[in-house]
């Protein structure tokens, strides 16, 4: 990846103007550095809460429900699922900050029915009991100090929520800092940043409980390649200031740890991108969209005249085959809250479409793909089974106008000249969803599970796939298989993120 | 046979055979674009050797300078199948071919499939008059998988990359099914074949050859598939893909995992500002389509819990490149719990379906059939040295052969564990300094076969013209081995001798030792009654003694082993009791007594003469004596001075008339004489005729005793049985024997008794 040290010389990250450096000092007196997440230290009785000194509780999680079938090959947010599913070797430790030792106990144990890791035993058997007692002793948990952010940084797109509290106490507002109150202001007064920067208003939550505090959620994506400028810029308004902590996940939490902490002065908690994808969606269709239904579905979806978008009620979600489409593909088949495998991935995502793009048509933003694809005809791209057939292949139950071979006709000079842009742009899409949808039935099929939610940013503005996704699962699995979709499709790795600093179950 | 003829001399590459009545159901199948695969039915003539006994009756067998029994040479028809591939360009001279060659046709239809049976129809029809019969592709391709697992030992093999050979052959399995076939033409079709009649299409995904090659061309402006490939070979992906590594960062070497797995195929190529190389961008396309195909066979195994997927379909065939990436993606995705599976002759599967379903009638599905070395080609190199240009001129012209056996063939019911039997004791595609060895070997012994063969044919005009033919055939077969042992699936001794057998056959020399074996066997039945004689003289334990030196000492008469050719040439009376003192350190080595009497015995026996009659009769004798009943064994066609099973017939018809013992057990069918359905030096215990197997089981047989180098060593030297075994050789080879950490003349003596 192309990376002109950390400015990139298309981004312009403006920041907010009233964030001065002249706070700096008085906040850092006020604050306590998170300690490195690479030390395991012993936990003191006094450390358990983020205000004070912040201690690394071992989190451990078991292998949960069954043993993948592949490792996930080639999909950028696998790799958690390695030590997750226990494939990869033994179990690993993982250090957050944003964990206590006492939920890791509660966790530990509702993770595993026949007692806890051997790791977590090993480390915690000795103060285990005194932890929880301390914690009754204490009563309720401190407040979270805000900006309250959750942060996914995937391999194209970096999504950030962020809460805006709306119930803000007179009191509270005289205490808060200058800056804390300009990225506030910032954030929810402008709907783009910088050049690249966007809030997606149309998702915004209003109205939210979160933590006790009433408020408003908002969702903002820009691209990764942008991460650095974004760095830059938390360092020039000291954010490491406001003394807050930076949940992220997704792949970039471990690529721009470092360059968080040496140019920001931020520490990150690193947040598995599984954990967060699942808790965000729960979470999200549990408080739904503004009053409407967070999951909806398509009825007629090969029908442009009849095809209808309709809410869909996710009362039973388990078990649940969760396709995360980004720049690869990530598949999950959910049981229930905390029970979860990655059963496959692929490497042919948004990424590939897009790059497709790129390479065949010269466009240049994946709003341009999307709509040269809505103006093109892939079946001049594509060989359809009636093109070999002269119709139906009865023997095998295959349809005329099922794609035999995409691409195929490009095998042939004169149909490579007589093609468009915008049918190659068309044929892109659907030879990547079709795929996407072709591994996520067999999956389904290998785990006996019948609906299927597709998430991932792919599927932003993307109504053709989802249309095709629809109507593929439905005709392959002669009806016994359900796409289902949702509103805030690319964001619930970020609202997990934001979740698990929450410390919201 | 309808009575239509198909004559294929001027043939492309094949061999000189006699014109004989032919029947042609052929099929033209054409796919992939730019191949065409033609499959035809012959019938072809060819020179047998048979031997019949002379009315024994009268008293003039008695004289000793008369034969034993009287050779003939007749001809012979046999069936083979032919299976010929070459590029579309040339359909119509092939068609005006066929076309010359068919006379009083009764064949009105034939059988087409593949894309081209549409494309080239009209063409076919018109210049064939012959209706076109449009078969169904993947009915025939599996039709054509099913024939090849069958009755080709070899024809799967696993791909491994940086081994040499990077061929791993698969030993028959005589369970081929259930197994999943991954056909990936320019689309994908997953098949799951459960019967032989049994198959469903379980799934299949547009992404496959015509996917690389088409996008390969827009991405490329390269507009061949061969081409295509070979800018992969020499691309980066990683340029192009996005990998874990550039979406972590370096963390994933702290994690533990590797970097290198590709997050996002052409993730990286979301830009307008970057050039990309037409090799890494092909390279990328190919891992793309590569890892998709084998993430869905997967998925589908693991859905039908199948552990054997073959992969075939022009985006395979033959190509390293996809062999490589295909098998690195099953080996991910499954684990390892399946095994990505290729097979030689995968081009021809389709023409042979189509063939076998236009020929139903004649069934050719209820005969073994075995692959003819002489006449097939080999498989391609995969080096990577072999260019595309030269890759396309190897495959323009390529060869299968299928000689039909006269009858099927089956496993040893007493083979330990029949899937994991292999015939050969050395793979010489892995053993290189033995390989050498044995190339050399068999390349000075070619003077010698073809000095045998001509003297074998002092009538014949032509014989030193055949010879001489036979002599390039095999030569330079043996120089294609040297290049690509893994020609012809596995290279063993074995295959070595059995591709000069064929080549022999090939040019009508039938029997080049029929003489030799004539004389030998009317020397050796005289000997009979004093050998005989003087074992019924001595005491139990000196006899058990005796009888099995005598098996060592008769098996040193061997005209294969060219030591023993040597001493023979040079003294055709080189006695029996002196073969008995150059066997190397028997005395004292050698303590053995059979223990109770055995039910049934079965014995393979090796040479004609003097092993089969003073060595394995006079065993026979004794088992027989024991009560135990004897099935003897011997080749279906003749093999070097390999006893033939007509042979046996008749001497031991000769010995029946001299011994009471061999007279009355032939009669009450305790003495049972049948054939091994082969005609090889080695024995292969998996291909077996039918009628043996069934007889050992009905007999219950309890002892298995194999005799001779080809059979006892080159071959079945770690065979496991059920039962009680007992192998025995003569080393006639001076290698072979300091190999084995013995000398010229040393015995191998290995009494085996199955684990309770």
């Amino acid at each position: 990846m192309r990376r002109l040290g950390p400015f990139h010389p298309r981004v312009h990250w403006a920041a907010p103007p009233s964030l001065s450096s002249g706070l700096h000092r008085l906040l850092f007196l006020r604050g306590t550095r998170i300690p490195s997440s690479t030390t395991l230290s012993p936990p003191r009785h006094d450390s358990l809460s983020l205000d004070g000194g912040t201690v690394n509780p071992p989190r451990v999680r078991e292998p949960t429900g069954r043993e993948a079938f592949g490792p996930s090959p080639a999909s950028s947010d696998w790799l958690p699922a390695r030590w997750r599913n226990g494939r990869g070797g033994r179990p690993r430790a993982r250090l957050c900050s944003g964990w206590t030792a006492a939920e890791e106990f509660s966790r530990a144990r509702t993770l595993s029915p026949h007692g806890g890791p051997s790791l977590v035993r090993g480390l915690t058997s000795g103060w285990r009991p005194r932890v929880l007692r301390k914690r009754y002793l204490r009563g309720p948990p401190a407040p979270i100090v805000f900006p309250w952010f959750g942060l996914d940084i995937g391999g194209t797109l970096v999504k950030l929520v962020y809460f805006e509290p709306k119930d803000i106490t007179a009191e509270e507002e005289e205490e808060e800092v200058e800056s804390l109150k300009s990225i506030r202001k910032y954030l929810t007064s402008n709907v783009a940043y910088g050049s690249t920067g966007i809030r997606d208003v149309h998702l915004e939550l209003k109205d939210l409980t979160l933590c006790g505090r009433k408020g408003n959620l908002h969702f903002i994506r820009f691209p990764t390649h942008d991460m650095p400028a974004f760095i830059q810029m938390g360092r020039d308004k000291n954010f490491s200031s406001l003394h807050t902590v930076f949940c992220a996940t997704g792949g970039g939490a471990y690529k721009f740890e470092q360059d968080f902490l040496t140019i920001g002065d931020l520490q990150l908690c690193k947040l598995d991108e599984l954990d967060c994808l699942i808790k965000g969606i729960l979470y999200i269709d549990s408080v739904g969209f503004n009053g409407r239904s967070q999951c909806y579905y398509f009825e007629n979806p090969a029908d442009s005249e009849k095809c209808q978008k309709l809410p869909f009620d996710l009362k039973n979600p388990y078990p649940l085959l969760l396709v995360n489409i980004g720049s690869g593909v990530s598949i999950l088949a959910v049981y229930s809250k905390d029970n979860y495998k990655r059963v496959t991935g692929t490497s042919l995502g948004g990424g590939t479409f897009f790059g497709l793009c790129c390479l065949l048509t010269g466009c240049t933003t994946f709003e341009e793909a999307l709509e040269m694809a809505s103006r093109g005809d892939s079946t001049k791209v594509d060989k359809l089974v009636r093109d070999i057939y002269g119709g139906d292949y009865e023997r095998f139950g295959l349809p005329g106008w099922a794609v035999a071979s995409s691409f195929g006709n490009m095998m042939s000079k004169e149909k490579r000249e007589a093609v468009s842009k915008e049918d190659l742009a068309r044929a892109t899409l659907i030879t990547i969803t079709n795929n996407i949808g072709s591994i996520a039935r067999m999956c389904a099929l290998n785990e006996n599970i019948n609906q299927v939610v597709f998430v991932g940013n792919f599927l932003r503005i993307n109504t053709i796939a989802m249309r095709l996704l629809a109507y593929a699962l439905d005709y392959w699995s002669k009806g016994q298989l359900k796409a289902l979709f949702s509103e805030h499709e690319g964001y619930f790795g970020a609202v997990g993120a934001l979740l698990e600093l929450l410390k919201i179950p | 046979p309808d009575g239509c003829a198909l004559s294929n001399d001027g043939g492309p590459g094949s061999a000189p055979l006699s014109p004989g009545p032919e029947s042609c159901p052929v099929c033209v199948s054409p796919a992939g674009g730019s191949l065409t695969k033609l499959a035809y039915y012959s019938t072809v003539q060819h020179k047998v050797a048979k031997v019949r006994s002379f009315d024994h009756s009268g008293k003039d067998t008695e004289r000793d300078h008369e034969p034993p029994y009287e050779i003939s040479v007749q001809e012979e028809i046999t069936a083979r199948l032919h299976f010929i591939k070459f590029e579309n360009t040339y359909i119509e001279a092939c068609l005006d071919f066929i076309k010359d060659h068919l006379v009083n046709t009764e064949t009105k239809v034939i059988q087409a499939t593949g894309g081209g049976a549409y494309k080239f129809k009209d063409l076919i029809e018109e210049k064939l008059r012959l209706k076109v019969d449009k078969e169904d592709v993947m009915t025939c391709l599996i039709k054509g998988c099913n024939f090849v697992l069958k009755n080709i030992p070899h024809e799967a093999f696993v791909y491994q990359k940086d081994s040499d050979p990077e061929f791993r052959f698969q030993t028959n399995h005589p369970h081929i099914f259930p197994y999943l076939l991954v056909n990936i033409g320019s689309g994908v079709s997953i098949v799951k074949v459960e019967t032989e009649d049994r198959f469903e299409w379980v799934g299949g995904s547009s992404i496959g050859g015509g996917t690389f090659w088409g996008l390969g061309a827009l991405l490329t402006k390269t507009k061949k598939f061969d081409e295509l490939l070979h800018l992969a070979s020499r691309g980066q992906h990683s340029n192009v893909d996005m990998l874990v590594r550039d979406v972590y960062g370096g963390a994933h070497q702290t994690l533990g995992l590797s970097g290198n797995l590709i997050a996002s195929s052409f993730g990286k190529s979301a830009t307008a500002d970057q050039e990309f190389s037409k090799e890494d961008m092909a390279k990328s396309l190919l891992h793309m389509i590569s890892n998709d195909i084998g993430q869905l066979a997967c998925l589908h195994a693991r859905l039908h819990s199948l552990d054997r997927v073959y992969f075939g379909g022009f985006f395979i065939r033959g190509h390293p490149v996809t062999m490589r990436t295909i098998t690195y993606s099953i080996n991910f995705f499954s684990k390892g719990e399946v095994q990505a599976l290729f097979l030689r002759h995968e081009g021809y599967l389709g023409a042979i379906g189509a063939f076998l379903k236009g020929a139903e009638q004649d069934n050719p599905n209820q005969y073994s059939w075995g692959e003819n070395y002489a006449c097939s080609s080999g498989l391609m190199s995969a080096s990577p040295e072999l260019g595309p240009a030269q890759r396309a001129r190897s495959g323009t012209f390529d060869l299968l052969e299928m000689d039909r056996l006269e009858r099927p063939l089956v496993n040893l019911p007493l083979l330990l564990d029949p899937p994991s039997y292999v015939p050969d004791t050395v793979d010489l595609t892995d053993d290189a300094l033995a390989r050498k060895y044995w190339l050399t070997c068999f390349e000075e012994a070619l003077d010698g076969v073809v000095k045998r063969a001509v003297a074998s044919q002092p009538d014949s005009v032509d014989a030193a013209e055949r010879a001489e033919k036979f002599r390039q055939k095999y030569w330079n077969k043996l120089q294609t081995l040297r290049q690509q042992p893994f020609a012809y699936g596995t290279l063993t001794v074995r295959s070595l001798l059995d591709t000069r057998e064929h080549c022999l056959n090939e040019f009508n020399f039938p029997d080049p030792y029929s003489k030799v074996k004539q004389r030998e066997n009317g020397v050796a039945l005289r000997c009979f009654p004093g050998v005989v004689r003087s074992l019924d003289a001595l005491g139990w334990e000196d006899r058990q003694l005796a009888l099995v030196k005598g098996l060592l000492a008769g098996n040193v008469f061997d005209w294969g082993a060219k030591a023993v050719s040597d001493v023979l040439e040079s003294d055709p009376y080189f006695g029996f009791e002196e073969a008995k003192r150059k066997l190397q350190g028997t005395d004292g080595q050698v303590t053995w007594g059979l223990g109770p009497p055995h039910k049934c015995a079965l014995i393979f026996a090796d040479n004609s003469g003097i092993d089969i009659i003073l060595g394995v009769f006079p065993f026979v004798r004794e088992l027989l004596l024991r009560g135990t009943e004897v099935i003897l064994a011997c080749n279906s066609g003749p093999a070097l001075n390999d006893v033939t099973h007509s042979e046996s017939l008749i001497v031991a018809e000769r010995i029946a008339g001299m011994d009471p013992v061999v007279h009355s057990a032939l009669r009450e069918e305790r003495l049972l004489l049948v054939q091994t359905g082969s005609s090889s030096p080695c024995l292969d215990l998996s291909r077996l005729d039918k009628g043996l197997a069934a007889l050992v089981r009905e007999r219950g047989a309890d002892l298995v005793v194999i005799e001779g180098m080809g059979r006892a060593v080159h071959t079945n030297y770690h065979a496991a049985l059920r039962c009680e075994s007992l192998k025995l050789a003569v080393i006639k080879n001076t290698w072979l024997a300091e190999r084995l950490g013995g000398r010229l003349f040393s015995v191998i003596f290995k009494y085996e008794v199955p684990a309770e």
